[in-house]
């Protein structure tokens, strides 16, 4: 919504220093810590590969005897210490917890991604077009909420796994579990835009735009979209913690990502069964940062509705 | 002038019951299509039942036989017509009718949901009306900080924190199975009559139950705190009544109904959850029946679960839609201006 283009770069920093949200923000501290605890986690995510002191997919780098280490202690065969412990089969698992949150990541932004292209998309149409389209749409929408999220999740995951050849199902299972979680979460999107739409369509600008003969798609992209896409962020980022906690629950229940590309919710799988023999940072370490990643990504949404919200200024 | 208006909001009303009536039917149909296209389109069905040596001319006309070639109409057809009567046929991996398998596994997870539900109403009830009267205490302040994380902690996590603690550590509670059950009628088997199977019930109760509960704890205290500013309470207080009869005769029983509303909704996400519940204590429930079918590709028992469910929502979302059209007049007024 901001003009920034031909104005010095300084000017725009200041100016979104100076803004609303970014004042909120500063004053917010639960905001702020929260941040930093995503931020943290997604950048250890991202640069795991170099952050990483082992590469735990690389059989050549593991050894056996390094099976079960507990954190902070020597191994009483080898003598090397691991801040977290290790596994049974001798893998880091700090290093695992790097590699798995880049994957419960990267489901969770394309989940998102994906909802959100689908639930704008269909929101601008059923808002701009109205009659038939409008309420076919948001009678499938009505349908959809009666289920729990999770379980549409998980329905769609099974039936479109049912539908793959069993040659790729391994390779696919990522994206389907991208498309699973994106499609059991359009309709919040596609809500919040269809309503934001309809308000937007009959302002004088639209009218004009729509004078002067413009394409019905450059209306909608370029003059209605960045209007709606305030409270479009705010779903988003609920939307992300939400699609974490899907895929972790459905990895969890051996149903999500392939055991070859382990995510956090896999992790806690393999450490359930080493809570009875006592190993039990196995199963508490991916479970600490998938709540503190999930709870802070909410807490971060949370704060952005307040803060976008002026009514409540 | 009255007789009209009656007249007319009957006539309203029927329709109202008409449409929601046909959306569900939709629904239904659109579900057991999916279903359908599972069992047709998954595999061979003739590969999966003739041995290698079955010629060609042999499969087609099994093929003829079991009326794979008919139009996909008439096998839709033909597939709602079994499955109305509950017959989806034989699973693929444990090689028993589907029905017989969902049948006998139906009572664990209902004993399941329905003791978690009644712990989440009790308990939330309970905690929210204590919330709501001492605000500002240490309890209160307590239990609202514990209800946050309950609702922020994902459902496996709960289950499996909770072996942790009172399986494992503590070995108070068993971690995994029902228990010792006992055969109670032809087709119910029950692990509440016996001492090990209630010790089994109790940490997936909690499990299942605990986002539920901080759910109605939440609404219960939001609408005490509202109701018990109004001023029919002030009057009662004045006309001299108990703390006793004002909190529970009059604020708790106004609160009630949304309350209420709220809880039966709950129940399909109860049922949601159980699959997940179940899959952590290896509960020999529905749930974990359909997670190991799409764990190995098992079509009846998928196609099943997946009518089962749509079902139980249907009419879970039917009844509460008729009974709150029955209870609230305003919004009988309120839809009829939304369709017009």
């Amino acid at each position: 919504m901001q003009e920034t283009t031909g104005k010095p770069r300084l000017n725009a920093v200041a100016r979104a220093w100076d803004s609303d949200v970014a004042w909120s923000f500063r004053h917010s501290p639960l905001a702020v810590i929260a941040a930093f605890v995503s931020i943290l986690i997604i950048l250890a995510a991202v640069f795991a590969p170099w952050i990483a002191p082992h590469d735990p997919f690389n059989p050549a780098t593991l050894n056996l005897m390094d099976g079960f280490t507990a954190p902070m202690e020597p191994n009483q065969f080898t003598g090397n210490v691991y801040w977290l412990g290790t596994d049974n089969q001798g893998r880091d698992v700090f290093s695992t917890i790097l590699y798995g949150a880049r994957i419960s990541l990267f489901v969770g932004f394309m989940a998102v991604l994906f909802a959100m292209v689908l639930g704008i998309t269909l929101g601008l149409i059923a808002g701009y077009r109205g009659g038939w389209v409008d309420s076919l749409l948001m009678r499938v929408a009505d349908v959809q909420l009666t289920f729990p999220s999770i379980l549409l999740a998980l329905l769609i995951f099974g039936v479109a796994r049912g539908f793959i050849p069993p040659a790729y199902r391994e390779a696919m299972a990522i994206w389907v579990l991208i498309v699973a979680i994106g499609l059991s979460d359009w309709v919040q999107y596609a809500r919040v835009v269809r309503g934001a739409t309809m308000v937007e369509k009959s302002k004088e600008y639209v009218q004009a735009a729509r004078v002067i003969g413009a394409h019905p798609a450059k209306i909608l992209l370029r003059h209605i979209l960045p209007n709606v896409m305030g409270p479009v962020l705010v779903i988003a980022t609920i939307g992300l913690a939400l699609a974490i906690i899907a895929e972790a629950t459905l990895s969890f229940l051996g149903v999500g990502v392939p055991s070859t590309q382990p995510s956090l919710g896999t992790l806690i799988r393999i450490g359930q069964g080493f809570l009875f023999s006592g190993e039990w940072w196995i199963l508490l370490f991916p479970s600490i940062t998938l709540l503190a990643l999930a709870l802070s990504v909410n807490l971060l949404g949370d704060w952005l509705r307040d803060a976008l919200n002026p009514r409540l200024r | 002038m009255l007789t009209v208006y009656a007249a007319d909001a009957g006539s309203d009303m029927l329709a109202f019951i008409l449409r929601r009536l046909v959306q569900s039917v939709i629904v239904m149909l659109t579900v057991a299509l999916v279903a359908f296209a599972l069992f047709r389109f998954v595999g061979d069905p003739i590969a999966s039942m003739v041995g290698q040596e079955t010629t060609l001319a042999e499969r087609a006309e099994l093929r003829d036989a079991l009326g794979l070639n008919d139009p996909f109409v008439v096998q839709f057809g033909k597939f709602v017509a079994r499955a109305s009567t509950g017959d989806f046929g034989i699973s693929y991996r444990l090689q028993q009718p589907v029905m017989e398998l969902i049948l006998s596994r139906l009572p664990a997870t209902l004993e399941l949901a329905l003791v978690s539900g009644v712990l989440a109403f009790v308990f939330g009830v309970g905690f929210g009306v204590y919330t709501a009267l001492r605000r500002g205490n240490w309890l209160s302040g307590t239990i609202m900080t514990a209800s946050l994380i309950g609702v922020s902690l994902p459902t496996f996590l709960i289950g499996v924190l909770l072996i942790w603690v009172f399986a494992v550590e503590l070995q108070w509670l068993p971690s995994f199975g029902r228990g010792e059950v006992v055969q109670v009628g032809n087709w119910w088997r029950t692990g509440l009559l016996t001492e090990s199977g209630r010790a089994s019930l109790i940490l997936p109760a909690i499990t299942l139950g605990l986002y539920q509960m901080t759910l109605i704890m939440r609404l219960v205290r939001a609408e005490m705190l509202e109701v018990l500013r109004t001023d029919y309470i002030k009057f009662a207080r004045a006309r001299g009544l108990s703390n006793r009869a004002v909190h529970f005769g009059h604020a708790l029983k106004n609160t009630l109904v949304p309350v209420i509303t709220i809880t039966g909704l709950q129940l399909g996400s109860i049922i949601a959850f159980s699959i997940i519940t179940e899959t952590v204590f290896q509960w020999p429930g529905v749930g974990a029946l359909f997670i190991n079918s799409v764990r190995f590709v098992d079509v009846p028992v998928m196609a099943a679960y997946l009518m089962l469910i749509a079902l139980v929502f249907v009419v879970i979302n039917l009844v509460v839609d008729l009974l709150y059209y029955a209870v609230d007049p305003r919004l009988r007024v309120d839809r009829a201006n939304a369709r017009h």
